[in-house]
């Protein structure tokens, strides 16, 4: 019977069908839910890593035992792993490895919107580019068998669209059990890459890279759907059903294996149409392969030679988009799309913020009023740039806040410059860089805001939660000592709420001129325990005088009453209680003691009854 | 059941259950032999921003993204967020709003103003006249809880598609965990009553 199941389930439940036995990944929308729904199957040792590259080393390490293996994560994580990438696709592996990385076209949540089809052919590996669950699931377990069958790591790339939607897929109740285990090998030219060991290894990589263009031929990974002879469409991924939304009538060569490209069949299949088109995401991936082939496309009305044929490079397509570019292009007749009827009024925009109760907060409101450059990290903590915080000032890729900040700080810049960072980013890629500050002596202050767990992504577990993917107890890393290994002298773990502690500490270290850590550590307010602890606050109107003091710590439980202050007229402040949970940092700030605390709202309730 | 594709977009803050009834909706697609396809955006849902998903039913299904003048129906959990995404409606497309306010942080740091209803309204009905402006918040407290608002909003939209209710149950049946069951399909059914008794047709 088939289910509904979303593209990063069906990877999952596929990796399982085939017998992958060890998983391991970092979480990174949109690919997290993969490796927390594999971590569930029987059999299986699934674990977080703290970075991409880690759990890349992982995989390959578990494919040289001989048991099939897998890592996880975002597009920009394989970044992070490039390094892994790169010699695996050097030494070939003993059983299946697929590296899964998730694409995010039109960003999203992400930084960029890099095209990772792109890696394969850097590295020379197959890359296989699923269009809905069904592929995907069908298409991990092809990667498994891909990868045996030529000795390479092989990319299991998706898209946003297909990891987060859910369509019917068919599954299979057996499961692959690949034979005893090999002895883990010594196989010394194969597997040690010094220079002339990996000179041997790249022409072997060349070669193979050949023999798996000649496999993608007859590929049942590739398919053609002859309709029409009018227009032929080559396409791979999501673009596949906008292709067959768009042109019902065109034929298609639908590519499951986008890389190495079947020149045999794609010169076949232009022979087939009187035009052809390649309709894909992003990049032009397969259309600057296919023109190098000689196969000519049509370029529709196009004068100019632009980077890509008829449709556009940026931000993900859907069938309108397609639909209008086609229509520009004189593939299709038909009306432009009307545009909307206006608004009579401007919308508020509703930007994502932090949380009611989030312990990042108080740190922000901090930063925000000391007026310092901020350098921040990737996690729920860059909303610490949003308004009316604004004490973000600069965020470009996991870890890169604390190399920042000392790079500005030794160039020279009159500022003192702080650096925000999480705990799950702080583990992945912050700790190199805080030996760099300390080693090499700037003044950087950086805040690591401990929220006790993996927070933007979905509430993972990370070394410093004590407990593993799979629900394990276990060591429960302190990162305070972790710092003070390190060799710094001024550190400090305060509470995510203590404002009036945060602002003493961080004024005391604006005046000496050592690089110091200050950890602010406080589980995240939507944790089931926190959530236990909500006590909502109480504005006290006869105090409150609509100073506004309140609404500058950005929470969204506080706004403006229709009541006004006698004296000003200027609107009271109010707390929703449907969203506040007593975090007090509104009621520090409070000049007038207008905001009760929690002892005091519970003290009030206790009178009341 | 034969139809051309029905496309759903749905709306929401970040909270609002909007994914939840994003799965009902694809699940009873489903159960009524249909091909389904959902599409979600995760990773800021939780921070309070804007949500939206697509819910695709037909035979066969290709894409499971709706553009521009592609949605059937518009279910919106939030009244502003009507206004964003109305510009997905086709011209003749139905809207399902919950009479219900969220205030983003732009209105309560005084940057921006939350349209008046008259003025959301006129704004809908320029587009279409098929409103159902729906009081899904009220219902939901009064059988005592806020949260399944979003289960009176797919009532309401079952009823109005024409699909019985007895879909909407055994979907909710196998998809509710048991201690949330019960008012689940109260509110399912009161949803379901509401536009069957009442002419809210805008």
């Amino acid at each position: 019977m088939k289910r509904l199941l979303s593209g990063n389930e069906a990877v999952a439940r596929g990796a399982w069908t085939a017998g992958a036995v060890v998983g391991s990944g970092y979480p990174g929308t949109p690919s997290t839910e993969i490796m927390e729904i594999f971590a569930r199957y029987p059999g299986v040792y699934a674990e977080w890593a703290p970075n991409e590259k880690v759990a890349l080393d992982v995989a390959i390490g578990a494919a040289y035992a001989g048991r099939r293996a897998f890592a996880t994560m975002k597009h920009v994580g394989l970044n992070v792993a490039a390094d892994s990438l790169f010699y695996a696709a050097m030494t070939g592996i003993e059983a299946g490895l697929v590296i899964v990385s998730a694409d995010d076209p039109s960003m999203h949540s992400s930084q960029n919107e890099q095209d990772n089809r792109q890696y394969a052919k850097f590295v020379r590996i197959p890359c296989i580019d699923p269009a809905d669950s069904q592929e995907a699931h069908d298409f991990a377990i092809a990667a498994f068998d891909l990868s045996e069958r030529f000795d390479t790591p092989v990319l299991l790339r998706l898209t946003t669209r297909v990891c987060h939607t859910s369509t019917p897929v068919e599954v299979s109740e057996q499961r692959f059990v690949s034979s005893d285990p090999i002895k883990y090998p010594r196989n010394v030219a194969k597997y040690v890459m010094v220079p002339a060991n990996a000179r041997r290894r790249h022409g072997v990589i060349e070669h193979r890279i050949q023999e798996i263009s000649q496999y993608a031929e007859t590929s049942p990974l590739n398919r053609m759907e002859i309709r029409s002879s009018q227009l032929g469409i080559i396409t791979g991924g999501i673009a596949y059903q906008y292709a067959r939304e768009v042109f019902p009538e065109a034929s298609i060569l639908k590519l499951g294996l986008v890389y190495p490209l079947p020149a045999a069949l794609i010169r076949n299949f232009a022979s087939m149409v009187e035009r052809l088109i390649v309709l894909e995401e992003l990049d032009p991936f397969i259309e600057h392969q296919v023109r190098l082939l000689g196969v000519e496309l049509y370029r529709g009305k196009q004068t100019l030679d632009t980077p890509k044929g008829i449709f556009p490079i940026v931000g993900e397509l859907n069938a309108q988009i397609v639909r209008k570019a086609a229509i520009e292009a004189g593939l299709i007749e038909g009306e432009m799309l009307q545009t909307s009827p206006s608004f009579p009024m401007e919308l508020p925009q509703r930007p994502p913020v932090l949380c009611p109760g989030c312990p990042h907060r108080g740190a922000f409101f901090v930063l925000s009023k000391l007026k310092v450059p901020v350098n921040g990290d990737i996690g729920c903590y860059t909303l610490g740039l949003t308004e009316p915080l604004n004490a973000i000032h600069t965020c470009g890729c996991m870890g890169a806040s604390i190399g920042v900040a000392h790079g500005a700080a030794v160039a020279g810049d009159q500022e003192r410059h702080v650096a925000v960072i999480g705990d799950s980013t702080f583990f992945h890629t912050g700790i190199p860089a805080l030996i760099n500050v300390v080693y090499n002596r700037s003044n950087v202050i950086t805040i690591i805001m401990d929220n006790r767990v993996t927070g933007m992504t979905g509430h993972q577990d990370n070394p410093g939660t004590g407990k593993t993917l799979q629900g394990r107890d276990t060591t429960e890393i302190d990162i305070e000592n972790v710092v003070r290994a390190l060799g710094f002298t001024y550190v400090k773990t305060l509470n995510g709420y203590d404002v009036e502690g945060i602002e003493k500490t961080l004024k005391e270290w604006m005046k000496i001129s050592d690089p110091a850590v200050l950890i602010t550590r406080e589980e995240c307010a939507l944790l089931p325990e926190a959530r236990a602890k909500y006590v909502p606050l109480e504005v006290v109107e006869e105090k409150c005088n609509g100073c506004t003091m309140c609404f500058r710590v950005g929470c969204p439980a506080i706004s403006k009453s229709e009541k006004l202050d006698p004296r000003y007229q200027r609107p009271l402040a109010v707390i929703d209680p449907s969203l506040c949970t007593g975090c007090e940092i509104c009621a520090q700030v409070c000049p007038r003691d207008a905001i009760l605390f929690r002892n005091q709202v519970l003290d009030k309730q206790e009178i009341d009854q | 059941m034969h139809m051309e594709n029905h496309r759903f977009v749905l709306v929401g803050v970040g909270g609002q259950g909007t994914l939840l009834a994003s799965h009902l909706l694809a699940e009873i697609g489903l159960s009524l032999g249909l091909d389904v396809k959902k599409a979600e955006i995760h990773g800021m849902s939780q921070r309070g921003g804007s949500v939206v998903s697509n819910v695709v039913w037909g035979k066969p299904v290709f894409s499971p993204v709706v553009g521009e003048g592609e949605a059937d129906t518009l279910i919106a959990f939030e009244k502003l967020e009507t206004l964003r995404y109305l510009p997905l409606l086709k011209p003749s497309g139905a809207i399902f709003v919950n009479d219900h306010e969220i205030e983003p942080i732009t209105v309560s740091a005084g940057k921006q103003i939350y349209p008046n209803n008259a003025d959301i309204e006129a704004t809908l009905h320029k587009f279409t006249t098929k409103v159902f402006w729906i009081p899904a918040n009220q219902i939901a407290e009064d059988l005592g809880s806020a949260r399944v608002a979003n289960t009176v909003m797919i009532g309401v939209v079952l009823k109005g598609l024409g699909v019985e209710l007895d879909y909407g149950v055994r979907t909710l049946e196998k998809t509710i965990q048991s201690r949330y069951l019960e008012l689940n399909l109260r509110a399912l059914k009161a949803g379901y009553d509401w536009l069957a008794i009442s002419n809210h047709k805008g």
